[in-house]
């Protein structure tokens, strides 16, 4: 099957446009001739993950887009970077390799800026509007942005390879294949929760993960939760970003909750996929599995992806509980930027007790991956089923999975 | 756009047709791989470093790498982009899906390096004898 492009395509292509997106372009057709699409299809916005540092040829692209006059021509929002921006202080530079990638992480983020993008530096930018609509096409990167941005608000991006999300920016286009295409939006697997009964703020990152295990990168859906329009987006965040940590899931349905999925029947043939049962003994096996190590707890890390401002308020909620108390072992939330101003023009109150209890607020980057935990933390306790599955690997660090309740428990114990 | 794979063991030698993914020409010793994560499997000198693989310790640079896919993080592009940069990236892919991670890799070392490192598609019979080879020649022409 032959890639057709339209004459508009065609002559972007051919440098109409200017040689960024020419040079963009070329990436674009590039792969969708490699996935044998047939078209391009026009993209609404764009996520770009490419901004995180991973070495010096993410500079040298950078660089070459903004030399050749590259600017975003749709709505782009930026995912984490590697420094914390606001609050550079935080990351440590405890050698001259660590100083250099500081240096680095902050240069392709500046570079990112001037390619014309909204300097949001979140990987949760679904919770700021304006937001994707339902069946709207769109180009984001970020495992768990793709799987939430698919699954929770019904509009359509595949999983690409870094890159191609600074091309789909600067072109409005990207290759119609993968989760831009109906037909592979259907469920592949069922998974049945109705005899799970446990209850609380972590169980769906438990789900998650359990979610991410089983399905692979195949599409799931979920059915069996008795009140399926309860469950919150924040719930719904935590299930995706275990799933697509575990397993390489990028569009979860949940029957009665996600748009594509009114019905079992709609997303899927439920005599011909395979059916998985999930009991309490499965969340158990799964909250093992996430735990490593057993030393004592040194920290606690939060806000894996990105804490919401319900979130950082819940934070909140359970420290003002313990009025008097200290910490015995320091709290880090991460948070967008835009959620922490919007923290402090409407709950005030709130910030001041995260403040009087000393909790660290990391922005724009993220504790799993960057170094901003002293180095002789050696175990620390999550909420994140993403951070737990991420931070062993990445951060040589034991860690312990719990509840929000559990980890505030800890940190003041 | 069909590329041509020579697969020679020391008492044969087999050609096999691919489709391309990305164009380019290499000769040289096959590495057949499980599913790899470029992102936390590979270092900078090209060895496998994820403890999990069972290609652990072995260095790909030079090598042809032929496997189904590649696995992970998307972050993989980048991080073959780097390989590629330094010269200790895997001479050439031998794959049977139609892999994007490395794909867009590829497509980016070609720009910003003018570095082209053949990529291939092909069956997963093929890719099966191909695996068994000692070497493999990659022929991928556009035309």
């Amino acid at each position: 099957m032959a890639l057709n492009l339209n004459p508009e395509e065609a002559r972007m292509l051919e440098g109409a446009d200017g040689p960024a997106v020419a040079l963009a372009m070329r990436i674009i057709v590039g792969l969708a001739e490699a996935k044998g699409a047939s078209r391009l299809i026009d993209v609404t916005s764009a996520h770009i993950d490419s901004c995180l540092f991973h070495g010096q040829s993410g500079i040298d692209l950078a660089r070459r887009l903004v030399d050749l006059g590259g600017t975003c021509r749709i709505p782009t929002t930026t995912n984490i970077g590697s420094v914390d921006l606001l609050h550079p202080e935080l990351i440590r530079a405890d050698d001259e390799a660590a100083a250099q990638a500081k240096r680095d992480g902050r240069e392709l983020m500046e570079l990112y800026a001037r390619l014309g993008v909204a300097q949001t530096w979140t990987c949760a930018p679904y919770q700021h509007r304006p937001r994707p609509g339902f069946g709207e096409h769109v180009a984001w990167a970020e495992s768990n942005a793709i799987v939430f941005v698919n699954s929770v608000l019904g509009a359509r991006t595949d999983r690409y390879g870094d890159f191609l999300d600074i091309c789909a920016a600067l072109t409005g286009k990207a290759p119609a294949s993968g989760l831009h295409l109906e037909s592979n939006r259907r469920a592949r697997i069922h998974l049945d929760v109705s005899m799970v009964t446990n209850s609380g703020d972590h169980i769906f990152a438990l789900l998650g993960y359990l979610t991410g295990t089983i399905a692979g990168s195949a599409v799931p859906v979920l059915g069996g939760f008795s009140d399926p329009e309860s469950i919150t987006e924040d719930e719904l965040k935590a299930l995706g970003a275990a799933a697509a940590s575990s397993g390489g899931v990028a569009l979860f349905h949940v029957v009665g909750r996600t748009p594509e999925a009114p019905t079992l029947a709609e997303v899927c043939d439920p005599g011909s996929v395979p059916v998985v049962t999930l009991t309490d003994d499965d969340l158990k096996r799964a909250q093992a599995e996430l735990t490593h190590g057993t030393g004592d707890v040194d920290a606690i890390c939060l806000g894996t992806p990105h804490a919401s401002l319900p979130e950082l308020r819940a934070l909140a909620g359970e420290l003002r509980k313990s009025p008097g108390h200290a910490l015995t072992r320091p709290i880090f939330i991460n948070t967008g930027r835009i959620t922490l101003a919007e923290l402090d023009a409407h709950h005030p109150g709130d910030r001041a007790v995260l403040a009087e209890f000393g909790v660290t607020i990391v922005t724009d980057t993220c504790t799993y991956l960057t170094p901003v935990l002293d180095p002789a933390v050696r175990t620390v306790m999550t909420n994140s089923g993403k951070w737990a599955h991420y931070a062993p690997a990445n951060l040589g660090l034991g860690v312990v999975f719990g509840s929000l309740r559990e980890c505030v428990a800890e940190a003041l114990r | 756009m069909t590329a041509i794979i020579t697969a020679s063991t020391a008492s044969s030698v087999a050609s096999h047709p691919g489709r391309i993914l990305h164009p380019g020409r290499t000769s040289a010793p096959a590495q057949a791989l499980e599913p790899l994560s470029f992102w936390g499997g590979v270092d900078l000198t090209g060895a496998v470093v994820d403890v999990h693989h069972p290609a652990h310790g072995t260095g790909l640079s030079g090598w042809v790498v032929v496997m189904p896919a590649s696995r992970g993080s998307s972050s993989g592009s980048s991080v073959l982009v780097e390989l590629i940069r330094l010269g200790t990236a895997p001479a050439g892919f031998v794959l049977s899906e139609a892999d994007a991670i490395i794909t867009t890799a590829c497509l980016v070392a070609a720009e910003l390096y003018s570095i082209d490192l053949p990529v291939v598609l092909v069956a997963e019979a093929e890719l099966a004898r191909i695996a068994a080879a000692d070497s493999v020649e990659i022929a991928a022409d556009r035309d």
